[in-house]
């Protein structure tokens, strides 16, 4: 059993057993990994929708006359692209050019603007821009204590929550957001936005609304196939997408270049935290950096196991599971450059045996997203 | 958590089923269902010679990999096949799914092991 006594709990804590949820210790917050089950609630997000309690992620808030220039030079991405009631998804480096934590940026407007980041990084996150404030004159409040989120995600998660609201939804497109929307009468910040490459929102709110909001989707998410769904499920549904995970894909030590998301990284957007280490690194090309691949031989990748070729360690699992979804043996590995073109034989060692593994594209799964 | 009588049980949540010197060696209903959906198994080669504490196999769920141990000394004379191809037998049926057939070395290592009762009462206090 998990000693639950030092973990921090969100407000639906005491809503889990209700559903049978198994609770566990998830970066000092008890949490539950599964409802019915990791399978079932998996395959519920990918054919009608899930219901997912994320109170656990932080949210900081940034105004002040220089909120723009000072997240700039904060983040990775071009905040400049962004318009009122925008999300862009960033990352925040450090000097290295690793990454201090990936997270979302909602824009109010040039003066006001709402990150939402890892649980695991919050108190981390918060120091990194207070220490990183200098002169710009803002404001930066850490207000993940006050706020919950919910996520439904699915492919019919519009048409449920829709049920709940007179905010014509179908208006909110991908990554973009409204606040003060009344669902079930609670008023919400709304985006559509999500961690499973489906469809779907996620809904803020202050923490005395979140039991009622939740149990209210649940009852009219029903007749859907709506089930609540844990951790465990959130954690396949990412990888399938090729989403990283802070932890395992993402770290101070590895960078956005590495992990493959050079994409989030804007180098002609002018000056910010870690941009001369990442230029630096692109110009020399990358010596490692993290695949996908598929088990030939038959055993389950986890997060740690040693990769191999030619008898030498050349790197390690950061992701590996069975797939929901694809029903076969996948996982996400950083190693040697050398060995990482597709189509690349290489060994995953499994309880001391080498097994055979093909590297295939990162995108195990094509993402469902409603554009 | 169902619990059958007739069988002797391990602290690890093995079920040992005694058929003359032979006996039947699987996972309990409380160990499928802590493990959540079983994905994959991996049994041991028959003729191995196993003591007790031996690793049996190996059973992976979605969230990890378990180790199944041998609470008995005992020779393997075969393996359940039919998990390995469709593991969530284990989930469904878990006293149906044996993992291995042993041939037992000593039967006095049974009473080492909990009675029906015993392990209900074990249950009642993890």
């Amino acid at each position: 059993m998990v000693c639950l006594d030092n973990l921090k709990k969100t407000p639906l804590f005491e809503l889990y057993k209700k559903y049978n949820g198994k609770i566990i210790d998830f970066a000092g917050w008890a949490l539950p990994v599964q409802f019915e089950s990791i399978i079932s609630e998996h395959e519920a997000v990918r054919n009608a929708a899930g219901l997912f309690d994320v109170s656990h992620m932080g949210e900081i808030t940034v105004k002040g006359r220089e909120a723009f220039n000072f997240l700039q030079n904060l983040i990775t991405n071009d905040l400049s692209k962004l318009k009122g009631n925008q999300v862009l998804y960033t990352f925040m480096c450090n000097y290295n050019g690793g990454v201090v934590d990936d997270l979302l940026v909602y824009k109010y407007s040039d003066e006001h603007f709402y990150l939402v980041v890892n649980a695991a990084n919050i108190e981390k996150d918060y120091k990194w821009m207070k220490d990183n404030k200098g002169v710009y004159e803002v404001e930066i409040n850490n207000i993940s204590d006050e706020i919950s989120e919910l996520a439904i995600q699915g492919p019919k998660a519009e048409e449920i929550l829709q049920k709940l609201t007179d905010t014509d939804l179908s208006q909110i497109k991908f990554f973009c957001f409204k606040d003060n929307v009344k669902i079930a009468g609670i008023e919400c910040l709304v985006s559509r936005t999500g961690y499973t490459g489906e469809d779907g929102f996620e809904i803020y709110m202050p923490n005395k609304y979140a039991v009622e909001l939740w149990e209210k989707i649940v009852e009219v998410g029903k007749e859907y196939g709506l089930k609540p769904a844990g951790l465990g499920a959130r954690d396949t549904l990412r990888f399938e997408a090729g989403l990283p995970l802070y932890g395992n894909e993402l770290s101070e030590e590895i960078t956005p270049l590495e992990a493959g998301f050079e994409f989030f990284v804007k180098f002609d957007k002018g000056n910010f935290i870690g941009k001369d280490a990442l230029l630096k690194q692109k110009e020399e090309g990358l010596k490692r950096k993290i695949v996908g691949f598929e088990m030939i031989d038959n055993g389950i990748p986890r997060h740690g196991y040693e990769v191999r070729a030619h008898n030498q360690k050349i790197g390690y699992v950061t992701t590996g599971y069975f797939s929901p979804t694809l029903k076969k043996n996948i996982g996400l590995a950083l190693i040697d450059s050398k060995y990482a073109q597709l189509g690349n034989q290489i060994e995953i060692v499994i309880r001391n045996k080498p097994l055979k593994a093909l590297i295939i594209s990162k995108n195990f799964y094509k993402k469902n997203y409603k554009k | 958590m169902e619990v059958l009588e007739g069988l002797y049980y391990s602290k690890d949540h093995e079920w040992v089923k005694v058929e003359g010197d032979k006996a039947y060696i699987g996972i309990t209903d409380y160990a499928q269902h802590s493990l959540g959906n079983i994905v994959y198994i991996e049994l041991p080669e028959v003729g191995a010679e196993l003591s007790a504490g031996d690793v049996l196999g190996v059973v992976e769920s979605v969230k990890a990999a378990s180790d199944v141990y041998t609470p008995v000394d005992g020779k393997v004379l075969e393996v359940n096949n039919a998990i390995v191809d469709d593991p969530s037998l284990v989930n469904n049926d878990p006293y149906g799914s044996w993992m291995a057939l042993v041939e037992l070395k000593d039967k006095s290592q049974l009473d080492n092991l909990m009675t029906a009762e015993e392990y209900k009462k074990f249950l009642d206090e993890e």
